[in-house]
């Protein structure tokens, strides 16, 4: 009963976070944790609030309509 | 066949009365039934019953009333009242269609309180020109959903309200009401949204409107919102209670209430007290009363009980538990004397309620009736 080795990662890890990589893309709403307001984010922003810096955001509640019996 | 037995006044109001006493209770059953008292008539007959059964209004309000069906079977009575809560359609909402809900309720929550809102609009659409919605089979596709959805079976609501901060309101305002816009969302929210011939039968006095504007349905704080389409359809209470027409309809039995022997003076008093106000109340015993050989003899001038108004009571049964009424009082009820009480929840009238119960016994009757006429044997 052998663990697996560690095995070195072969692809190249990911750009952080924070460093700024502008490539094309829909931009999302996301609402600012802090004074909710809305940001809207493209692949590979700052994940930043754009009025007050706060680094906490939330998805806003999908769209797509869903249905219930009222019972 | 020798002539039937007719059994005297006082033996018939006997059987009548089921006995309570202080732990159990008697004579429940009905034996008015052929074949229970050798050598009497007891078969049943419509004329006999015209003659005899009773109704009486005690109170008669546009959606609370309270009335008394005398001489009739308790499986006859308990049938209206089954009917009332069970079988009488009404329309409710059965499909809420979220777009948005970012209020802090679910969404499957807060669509099982909007189905239990109760609806008022135009009777004779409701009941005359709007038809029963067949549900879609478990297994139709996706798209066919909407196929059996039309004018004459479906209502369409819609609700969408939207929290916002009052820039009015004072600084500090601490109630919800006067600081947002829409922080309460209450049923008067709700907007019918008529379509195809609906405005036809639907519209001024009889649109389709929640029966009580101020339910609570959610609350919320600026930024959150609600937008709900909504599917109303008719259906009955067997189904879900949404669709019962009745917030209660009960029955109970006249109580009765024996006084056999005298109580009075103090006794009285505390007899009196032993029942809800109004049910007993003191008399001052006359002198023609009191003349010798009689129960009052020599108690001329003092206070006695006498029953006011039995049906006030409530038959808790508290003056049997005093050793000074012991053999003083006898408590029952009469079998055959049902007081009904109906709350309707706003789209029926309560007497209506009653008669559509009556007309939904008599169809089934009737059913039945042919059915047996079409059986192979």
């Amino acid at each position: 009963m052998s663990r697996e080795a560690y095995t070195v990662p072969t692809t190249a890890p990911n750009l952080g976070r924070d460093q700024s990589f502008s490539s094309e893309g829909p931009a999302v709403n996301y609402l600012c944790g802090d004074c909710n307001s809305k940001v809207a984010l493209k692949k590979g922003d700052p994940i930043r609030c754009k009025e007050c810096g706060h680094r906490v955001l939330y998805k806003e509640r999908t769209k797509r309509m869903v249905q219930f019996e009222a019972r | 066949m020798a002539p039937f037995v007719q059994p005297s006044e006082a033996e018939k109001q006997r059987r009548r009365i089921v006995g309570v006493n202080a732990e159990t209770v008697t004579d429940v059953g009905s034996t008015d039934f052929p074949g229970h008292y050798p050598g009497e008539d007891h078969s049943w007959d419509a004329e006999k019953f015209a003659d005899t059964f009773q109704i009486n209004f005690h109170k008669n309000e546009k959606f609370n009333s309270s009335f008394s069906l005398v001489g009739i079977d308790a499986a006859v009575a308990n049938a209206f009242r089954r009917i009332m809560i069970a079988e009488i359609p009404t329309v409710a909402i059965e499909y809420c269609f979220v777009m948005n809900n970012t209020s802090i309720i679910q969404d499957e929550v807060l669509c099982q309180r909007i189905g239990l809102v109760p609806f008022k609009g135009s009777p004779q659409g409701i009941r005359e020109w709007l038809k029963w919605y067949k549900k879609p089979a478990e297994d139709a596709p996706k798209d066919d959903q909407f196929n059996t959805c039309f004018d004459y079976n479906t209502i369409r609501l819609t609700l969408n309200v939207e929290c916002t901060r009052n820039p009015d309101a004072a600084r500090g305002e601490t109630d919800p009401h006067k600081a947002y816009h829409n922080a309460h969302v209450y049923a008067k929210d709700i907007k019918y949204e008529p379509f195809g011939r609906q405005h036809k039968y639907f519209s001024g006095e009889g649109a389709i409107a929640p029966a009580y504007p101020d339910i609570l349905i959610a609350k919320m704080r600026p930024g959150q919102c609600i937008d709900i389409e909504m599917h109303a359809i008719k259906g009955v209470g067997s189904d879900h209670a949404k669709f019962s027409p009745v917030a209660t309809a009960s029955y109970r039995l006249l109580p009765v209430i024996n006084i056999t022997k005298p109580i009075l003076g103090k006794d009285a008093e505390k007899f009196a007290r032993c029942f809800p106000r109004g049910v007993i109340g003191l008399e001052t015993v006359s002198e023609k009363e009191a003349k010798a050989g009689t129960p009052y003899e020599g108690h001329a001038g003092e206070k006695k009980a006498v029953v006011l108004d039995a049906m006030k009571d409530t038959v808790s049964r508290e003056c049997l538990r005093h050793e000074e009424f012991k053999d003083k009082v006898k408590l029952g009820r009469i079998r055959d004397h049902f007081i009904f009480s109906v709350e309707s929840t706003g789209q029926w009238e309560s007497d209506e309620l009653f008669l559509e119960s009556i007309n939904l016994l008599k169809a089934k009757c009737q059913k039945l009736k042919s059915a047996l006429d079409d059986m192979n044997v």
